[in-house]
C-alpha cells in the first residue's frame, strides 16, 4: 500500500484529513479506514497535515460529515478538493 | 472487526473472586494530616506504597461521600493485596477499614490521636511487615479477559488522537466487550459538542436520559460560573492543528468507545455491577479521572495521547498509545504502543487494536508500563465543594 496523503474515517464522510502535506493541483490517494479502500482526488488548495480536504462539492448551510456524523455547518460554498476549515465551516452550536 | 483471540494471563484472584494484575500493599491515609505517618511506614517496610493525598478533613455531603468512596474503592481494588489505613481519629478511620474489609482482604486501621505519631508508625509498621510478607507469597493463577475491568481516557490530544489513537482504543474496547470484559469511559466535560451522540450510545432511552442529566448539570454549573465555552473550544492550538468545531473535537474523543453502547451510568468512583461498557461521570483532568476509575475497581487503563501526556497511577497501570510520529520518538520512554503506522497505512485499525491488546496482556502478566517504570504515581482526588 502507498502511504496515503489523507485519511477518511467512514465511507459516508464528506471530508478527509491530510496526513502528508498536500499541494494545490496534485492528484492524491486517500485511505478510507472503515472499508479499507483507496480513493483519489485533485487538491484545489495547499492543505497542512491534520487539516481537512472536501471529498465533494457542498452547499452553504449543509452539514459536513466526519466519523459518519455532522461536525458543523458549511458557511461558504465548498468545492471538491478544497481546504475545509474555519473559513467555510462553523459549529452548529452557536 | 476481526476477532482477537485473547490469551489467558497470570493474575491475582482476590478473596471476593475479583481479578487483579498487581499485588500492592498500600499504606492509605484517611486525611492529609496522616500522610507523614503513612510515608514513614512505607519507608520502614519494603514492598509497600504510601498514597498521600490532600483531603479528608471538614468535607460534607456528597463531597464527603465521594472522598470515602474513593478511599474505600482504592483499598478494595483487586490490584491491592492488603491495606494499612492511618487516620487522625479512630471513627472515620474505621469507616474506611470496614468498607475495605467487605472484600475479605486483610485491612487494619490506626489512629494517631491519643497515641502520637511514633507509636502509630511503630504499630502500623508491624502490621505492614506482616502484610507484605504474606502478600509476597501469593501465587498468580490463570485468569481470562472476561474477569478484567479496563478504563479509558485520553489526554494532551491532537489531530492524531482523533485520527488514530482514539479509534484504536474504540476498536480494542469493542473486542474486549465482545469477549466479556467490563470497560468504562467518562470525561463529562470533553463530551460537550457530542453530548447528543453520546446519549445515542446509551443501551436504553432511560440510561441515555440519566447520562444526559449528568452532562446537563455539568453544563449548567459551567454557565452559572459565568464561563462562556463557545469561544474556548476548540482551542487556538486545536484550530492550528486542523480541528474546526467543538463537534469535531468531541467526536474525536468519543471514538474511544467505538460502536459500543453503554449499559448504565456511574457516579464518580462507583463500581460497575455487571459486564460491558459503563459511562462514569468524571473530570477530564487525567490524574483525577484515572484515580476515580482505580477507585471504581478498574485494574488497567488505556490512555491515547497526541502531544504526550505522562500520567501514571499508583495502583492501576496506565498503558499509553500514540499515533503522533514525533511523540513516539521524542517521548519514547512514555509510550507503550506506537500506532503511528496507521497514518502511513502500515497498520489498519484492527492491527493497531490488536497491538494494544497484546500489550495489555503483557502488562496483565506483570510487564511494567512506561509510567510504572518511570515511577508515575499520580493519586489525585476529585473534590466537589470547598471545605467547611
Amino acid at each position: 500500500m502507498n502511504q496515503p496523503y489523507f485519511i477518511i474515517h467512514d465511507e459516508n464522510d464528506t471530508v478527509g484529513v491530510a496526513v502528508k502535506e498536500i499541494k494545490a493541483g496534485e492528484t492524491l490517494e486517500g485511505w478510507v479506514m472503515s472499508s479499507d479502500t483507496t480513493v483519489s482526488i485533485t487538491a484545489k488548495n495547499d492543505i497542512k497535515i491534520g487539516h481537512k480536504i472536501a471529498m465533494k462539492d457542498i452547499e452553504e448551510g449543509m452539514s459536513i460529515i466526519k466519523y459518519n456524523r455532522p461536525i458543523g455547518k458549511v458557511s461558504a460554498p465548498i468545492k471538491k478538493g478544497e481546504h475545509v476549515h474555519t473559513h467555510n465551516l462553523k459549529t452548529a452550536r452557536w | 472487526m476481526s476477532e482477537y483471540k485473547f490469551a489467558k494471563f497470570m493474575g491475582y484472584r482476590r478473596e471476593n473472586g475479583r481479578v487483579g494484575i498487581r499485588n500492592h500493599v498500600i499504606i492509605l491515609p484517611l486525611d492529609d494530616l496522616s500522610n507523614a505517618a503513612c510515608e514513614a511506614v512505607a519507608h520502614n517496610v519494603k514492598g509497600t506504597i504510601a498514597l498521600p493525598h490532600a483531603y479528608g478533613r471538614l468535607q460534607f455531603g456528597e463531597d464527603l461521600d465521594l472522598t470515602f468512596r474513593t478511599l474505600i474503592g482504592i483499598g478494595s481494588n483487586p490490584n491491592v493485596a492488603a491495606v494499612v489505613v492511618i487516620g487522625i481519629e479512630p471513627e472515620w478511620t474505621n469507616v474506611i477499614v470496614d468498607g475495605i474489609a467487605k472484600t475479605g482482604k486483610p485491612v487494619c486501621g490506626f489512629a494517631i490521636e491519643r497515641n502520637g505519631q511514633h507509636k502509630t508508625i511503630e504499630r502500623a509498621s508491624w502490621k505492614a511487615q506482616e502484610y507484605t510478607q504474606w502478600a509476597t507469597e501469593i501465587q498468580k493463577v490463570e485468569c481470562s479477559v472476561d474477569e478484567l475491568y479496563v478504563s479509558v481516557k485520553c489526554g494532551e490530544s491532537d489531530t492524531t488522537s482523533g485520527l488514530a489513537s482514539c479509534p484504536t482504543v474504540g476498536r480494542a474496547l469493542e473486542k474486549l466487550v465482545a469477549a466479556g470484559a467490563t470497560c468504562s469511559f467518562g470525561e463529562t466535560s470533553e463530551i460537550t459538542g457530542a453530548e447528543d451522540i453520546c446519549k445515542e450510545h446509551a443501551a436504553t432511552p432511560e440510561v441515555g436520559e440519566a447520562y444526559y442529566q449528568i452532562w446537563n448539570e455539568y453544563n449548567e454549573f459551567i454557565i452559572s460560573q459565568g464561563v462562556d465555552l463557545s469561544g474556548s473550544q476548540p482551542t487556538k492550538g486545536n484550530i492550528a492543528g486542523g480541528l474546526t468545531t467543538i463537534e469535531e473535537k468531541a467526536l474525536g474523543n468519543l471514538q474511544k468507545i467505538g460502536n459500543l453502547k453503554y449499559v448504565d451510568v456511574l457516579k464518580p468512583a462507583e463500581a460497575p455491577v455487571s459486564k460491558g461498557l459503563w459511562y462514569m461521570d468524571t473530570s477530564s483532568a487525567a490524574a483525577e479521572a484515572v484515580t476515580l476509575w482505580a477507585a471504581s475497581g478498574a485494574v488497567v487503563h488505556f490512555f491515547p495521547t497526541g502531544q504526550g501526556n505522562i500520567i501514571g497511577n499508583p495502583i492501576e497501570p496506565v498503558i499509553k498509545l500514540s499515533a503522533n510520529p514525533l511523540t513516539v520518538v521524542d517521548m519514547k520512554e512514555h509510550i507503550d504502543v506506537d500506532v503511528s503506522g496507521i497514518l502511513r497505512r502500515e497498520m489498519n485499525l484492527d492491527q493497531a487494536a490488536d497491538a494494544l491488546l497484546d500489550m495489555m496482556i503483557r502488562v496483565c502478566n506483570g510487564r511494567f508500563t512506561c509510567a510504572e517504570a518511570l515511577g508515575h504515581q499520580e493519586f489525585v482526588f476529585t473534590k466537589l465543594y470547598r471545605s467547611a
